[in-house]
């Protein structure tokens, strides 16, 4: 337990569970819409925040904030207007938001390549006492959300025509995926990165309803998944020297593949034990033809 | 039933006109269906029968007419629990697992909305697996059940708000024919009890002898209203899905084979 005794494990250990808690717990809506990448594209436009928070000398994690919240509105109202050139717009919306990161870090008299680095891949000993107070209120405002509206958020990703007749706030609700998402991505950027913060809000997902039969129980697995992989994959940073987004990352690609392994038996003892075994095919099929019948076309 | 039948339409539609692109697809359509009946629109493929009927509950856009339901214009109504939907869909399944009751239960939200459910609504959700013949499979999840218990998942889920007016689009798509007897069953006891149905068909089929009316669209335009058109020849055949007459008239062997 050598591991808790620096303040910065601390801090970044905090950080990782709350990251654990928030991704999956979003993600698995995302995952719903059949949107898993949509963290990706929020995680790159957030990187035009990072910039701006180091040329205005401001904490990165709230500008970081303020402009993936911007982005994540912009695109879902492309998702509702740019029906056919929506798309485009996005990769438009999605590599201007790099580009635009990378530019203004390198303006900026304190940003370096070392520390687009740490903002790119994680890092856990610059998280700073600012980055913890930011990461624990934005924390709760995902979880108020993704638990609290769990019923109306899960009719919505569902099935968004049947939503709109059932006189749910449909809009808003979409609105409020787009920016809890983008809030995530922020709150994960510290631990894992803009780049694989992604990763975390998809994989613990797909590994948990592997073995999942329902939404409640695909999403209290995720978090559980999320969480051990991202403390996990710190306290492993902190003995090894290996980037913390990458080690978290790829433990939860593991539990993935470790819960595929454990589903594919699972499943056929499910299915087994679902139907009565029918037996073989009884129907006696008659010969083709008697073997004397004279065929004339 | 616990409302007297009245004489005040349930959708009325004047002069519906949408377009999906350039290309008009409702070119004026009336369309009234009264409480208690049970109304088909029925017609090709593109004959703009589902677009009628996703402009009645304000999912296509209309670029002239109108559309009341229950009295109110739709710009201004807002009693969606009295609205029950079956979107045409072969799954019923996202992008996460979930079960039938989960699913079902999402239909209860027109009458909840914000609110946590409670026990009035868990018991309207059961009832409404139930109605569909799922109650064994309510805690499976939808992604294990066949083509046609999707179908019922789907319809279970309109279910749930126990509402008034009924408005399928194609329900029995792709249904085996175990399930679209049981759907056959639950539209009649929904019908007993008073509800009002709007169903979108390709072809009348095994629901024939529920149906009151039929609307027959073709090219966007109403070309027949009143009862259900007799089927003939080919089509009046039990089981038939859409076989060529030809293919079908003639036995496998005689004209083959002497």
């Amino acid at each position: 337990m050598e591991f808790l005794t620096p303040p910065f494990m601390q801090r970044a250990l905090v950080a990782a569970v709350l990251v654990g808690i928030t991704a999956p717990a979003i993600g698995i809506y995302l995952v719903q819409r059949r949107q898993a990448l949509m963290g990706d594209g929020i995680g790159h436009i957030a990187m035009t925040g990072v910039g701006l928070g180091f040329l205005l000398s401001t904490n990165p994690v709230w500008m970081a904030t303020l402009v993936a919240v911007a982005g994540s509105v912009v695109m879902e109202l492309i998702r509702w207007y740019g029906r056919t050139r929506g798309d485009i717009a996005l990769a438009m919306l999605f590599y201007g938001g790099m580009a635009g990161g990378v530019m203004l870090i390198n303006l900026s008299d304190t940003g370096s390549n070392a520390n687009l680095t740490s903002f790119l891949f994680g890092s856990l000993s610059t998280v700073s006492e600012e980055d913890v107070t930011a990461i624990v209120v934005l924390a709760a405002l995902v979880v108020l959300v993704t638990v609290g509206l769990r019923r109306q958020l899960f009719a919505v990703s569902q099935d968004e025509e049947f939503a709109r007749v059932t006189g749910l706030p449909v809009r808003a609700l979409n609105l409020l995926v787009a920016v809890t998402a983008a809030v995530t991505v922020t709150v994960a950027m510290r631990v894992v990165g803009l780049l694989l913060v992604s990763a975390l809000m998809v994989v613990p997902v797909a590994a948990a309803q592997q073995i999942s039969k329902s939404f409640r129980a695909t999403f209290v697995l995720a978090v559980v998944i999320g969480t051990a992989v991202t403390l996990a994959g710190t306290v492993t940073s902190y003995y090894q020297d290996v980037p913390p987004g990458a080690t978290i990352v790829l433990l939860a690609i593991a539990a993935f593949v470790a819960l595929t392994a454990l589903a594919t038996p699972l499943a056929r003892r499910r299915a087994r034990a679902r139907e009565e075994d029918p037996g073989q095919c009884t129907l006696e099929v008659p010969a083709a033809r008697p073997a004397g019948d004279d065929v004339r076309v | 039933m616990t409302e007297p039948r009245t004489s005040e339409p349930v959708i009325r539609m004047r002069g519906a006109t949408a377009t999906l692109g350039a290309r008009p697809v409702l070119r004026g359509v009336d369309l009234t269906v009264h409480a208690g009946e049970v109304a088909a629109l029925l017609g090709a493929n593109g004959s703009g029968k589902s677009t009628a009927v996703r402009s009645v509950i304000g999912q296509v856009p209309l670029t002239g007419g109108t559309v009341e339901l229950f009295g109110t214009p739709l710009r201004r109504f807002r009693r969606w629990a009295r609205v029950g939907y079956v979107p045409q869909r072969t799954t019923a399944a996202g992008g996460v697992p979930a079960t039938v009751r989960e699913v079902v239960a999402s239909g209860r939200l027109s009458r909840t909305r914000l609110r946590p459910p409670g026990r009035a609504d868990r018991a309207a959700v059961e009832r409404a697996i139930g109605l569909v013949g799922l109650t064994d499979r309510a805690a499976d999840s939808v992604n294990a059940l066949s083509g046609g218990q999707h179908q019922r998942v789907l319809i279970a889920r309109a279910l749930a708000s126990e509402p008034e007016l009924l408005i399928m689009d194609e329900p029995m798509a792709g249904v085996d024919l175990a399930s679209q007897e049981i759907l056959a069953q639950t539209l009649r006891e929904q019908v007993a009890a008073g509800t009002t149905v709007l169903l979108v068909l390709h072809e009348l089929g095994p629901l024939e002898p529920l149906i009151d009316r039929a609307v027959v669209l073709r090219d966007g335009c109403v070309t027949h209203d009143g009862p259900p058109p007799e089927a003939v020849g080919q089509h009046a055949l039990p089981g038939h899905d859409h076989v060529h007459p030809h293919a079908a008239s003639e036995p496998a062997r005689t004209g083959l084979l002497t």
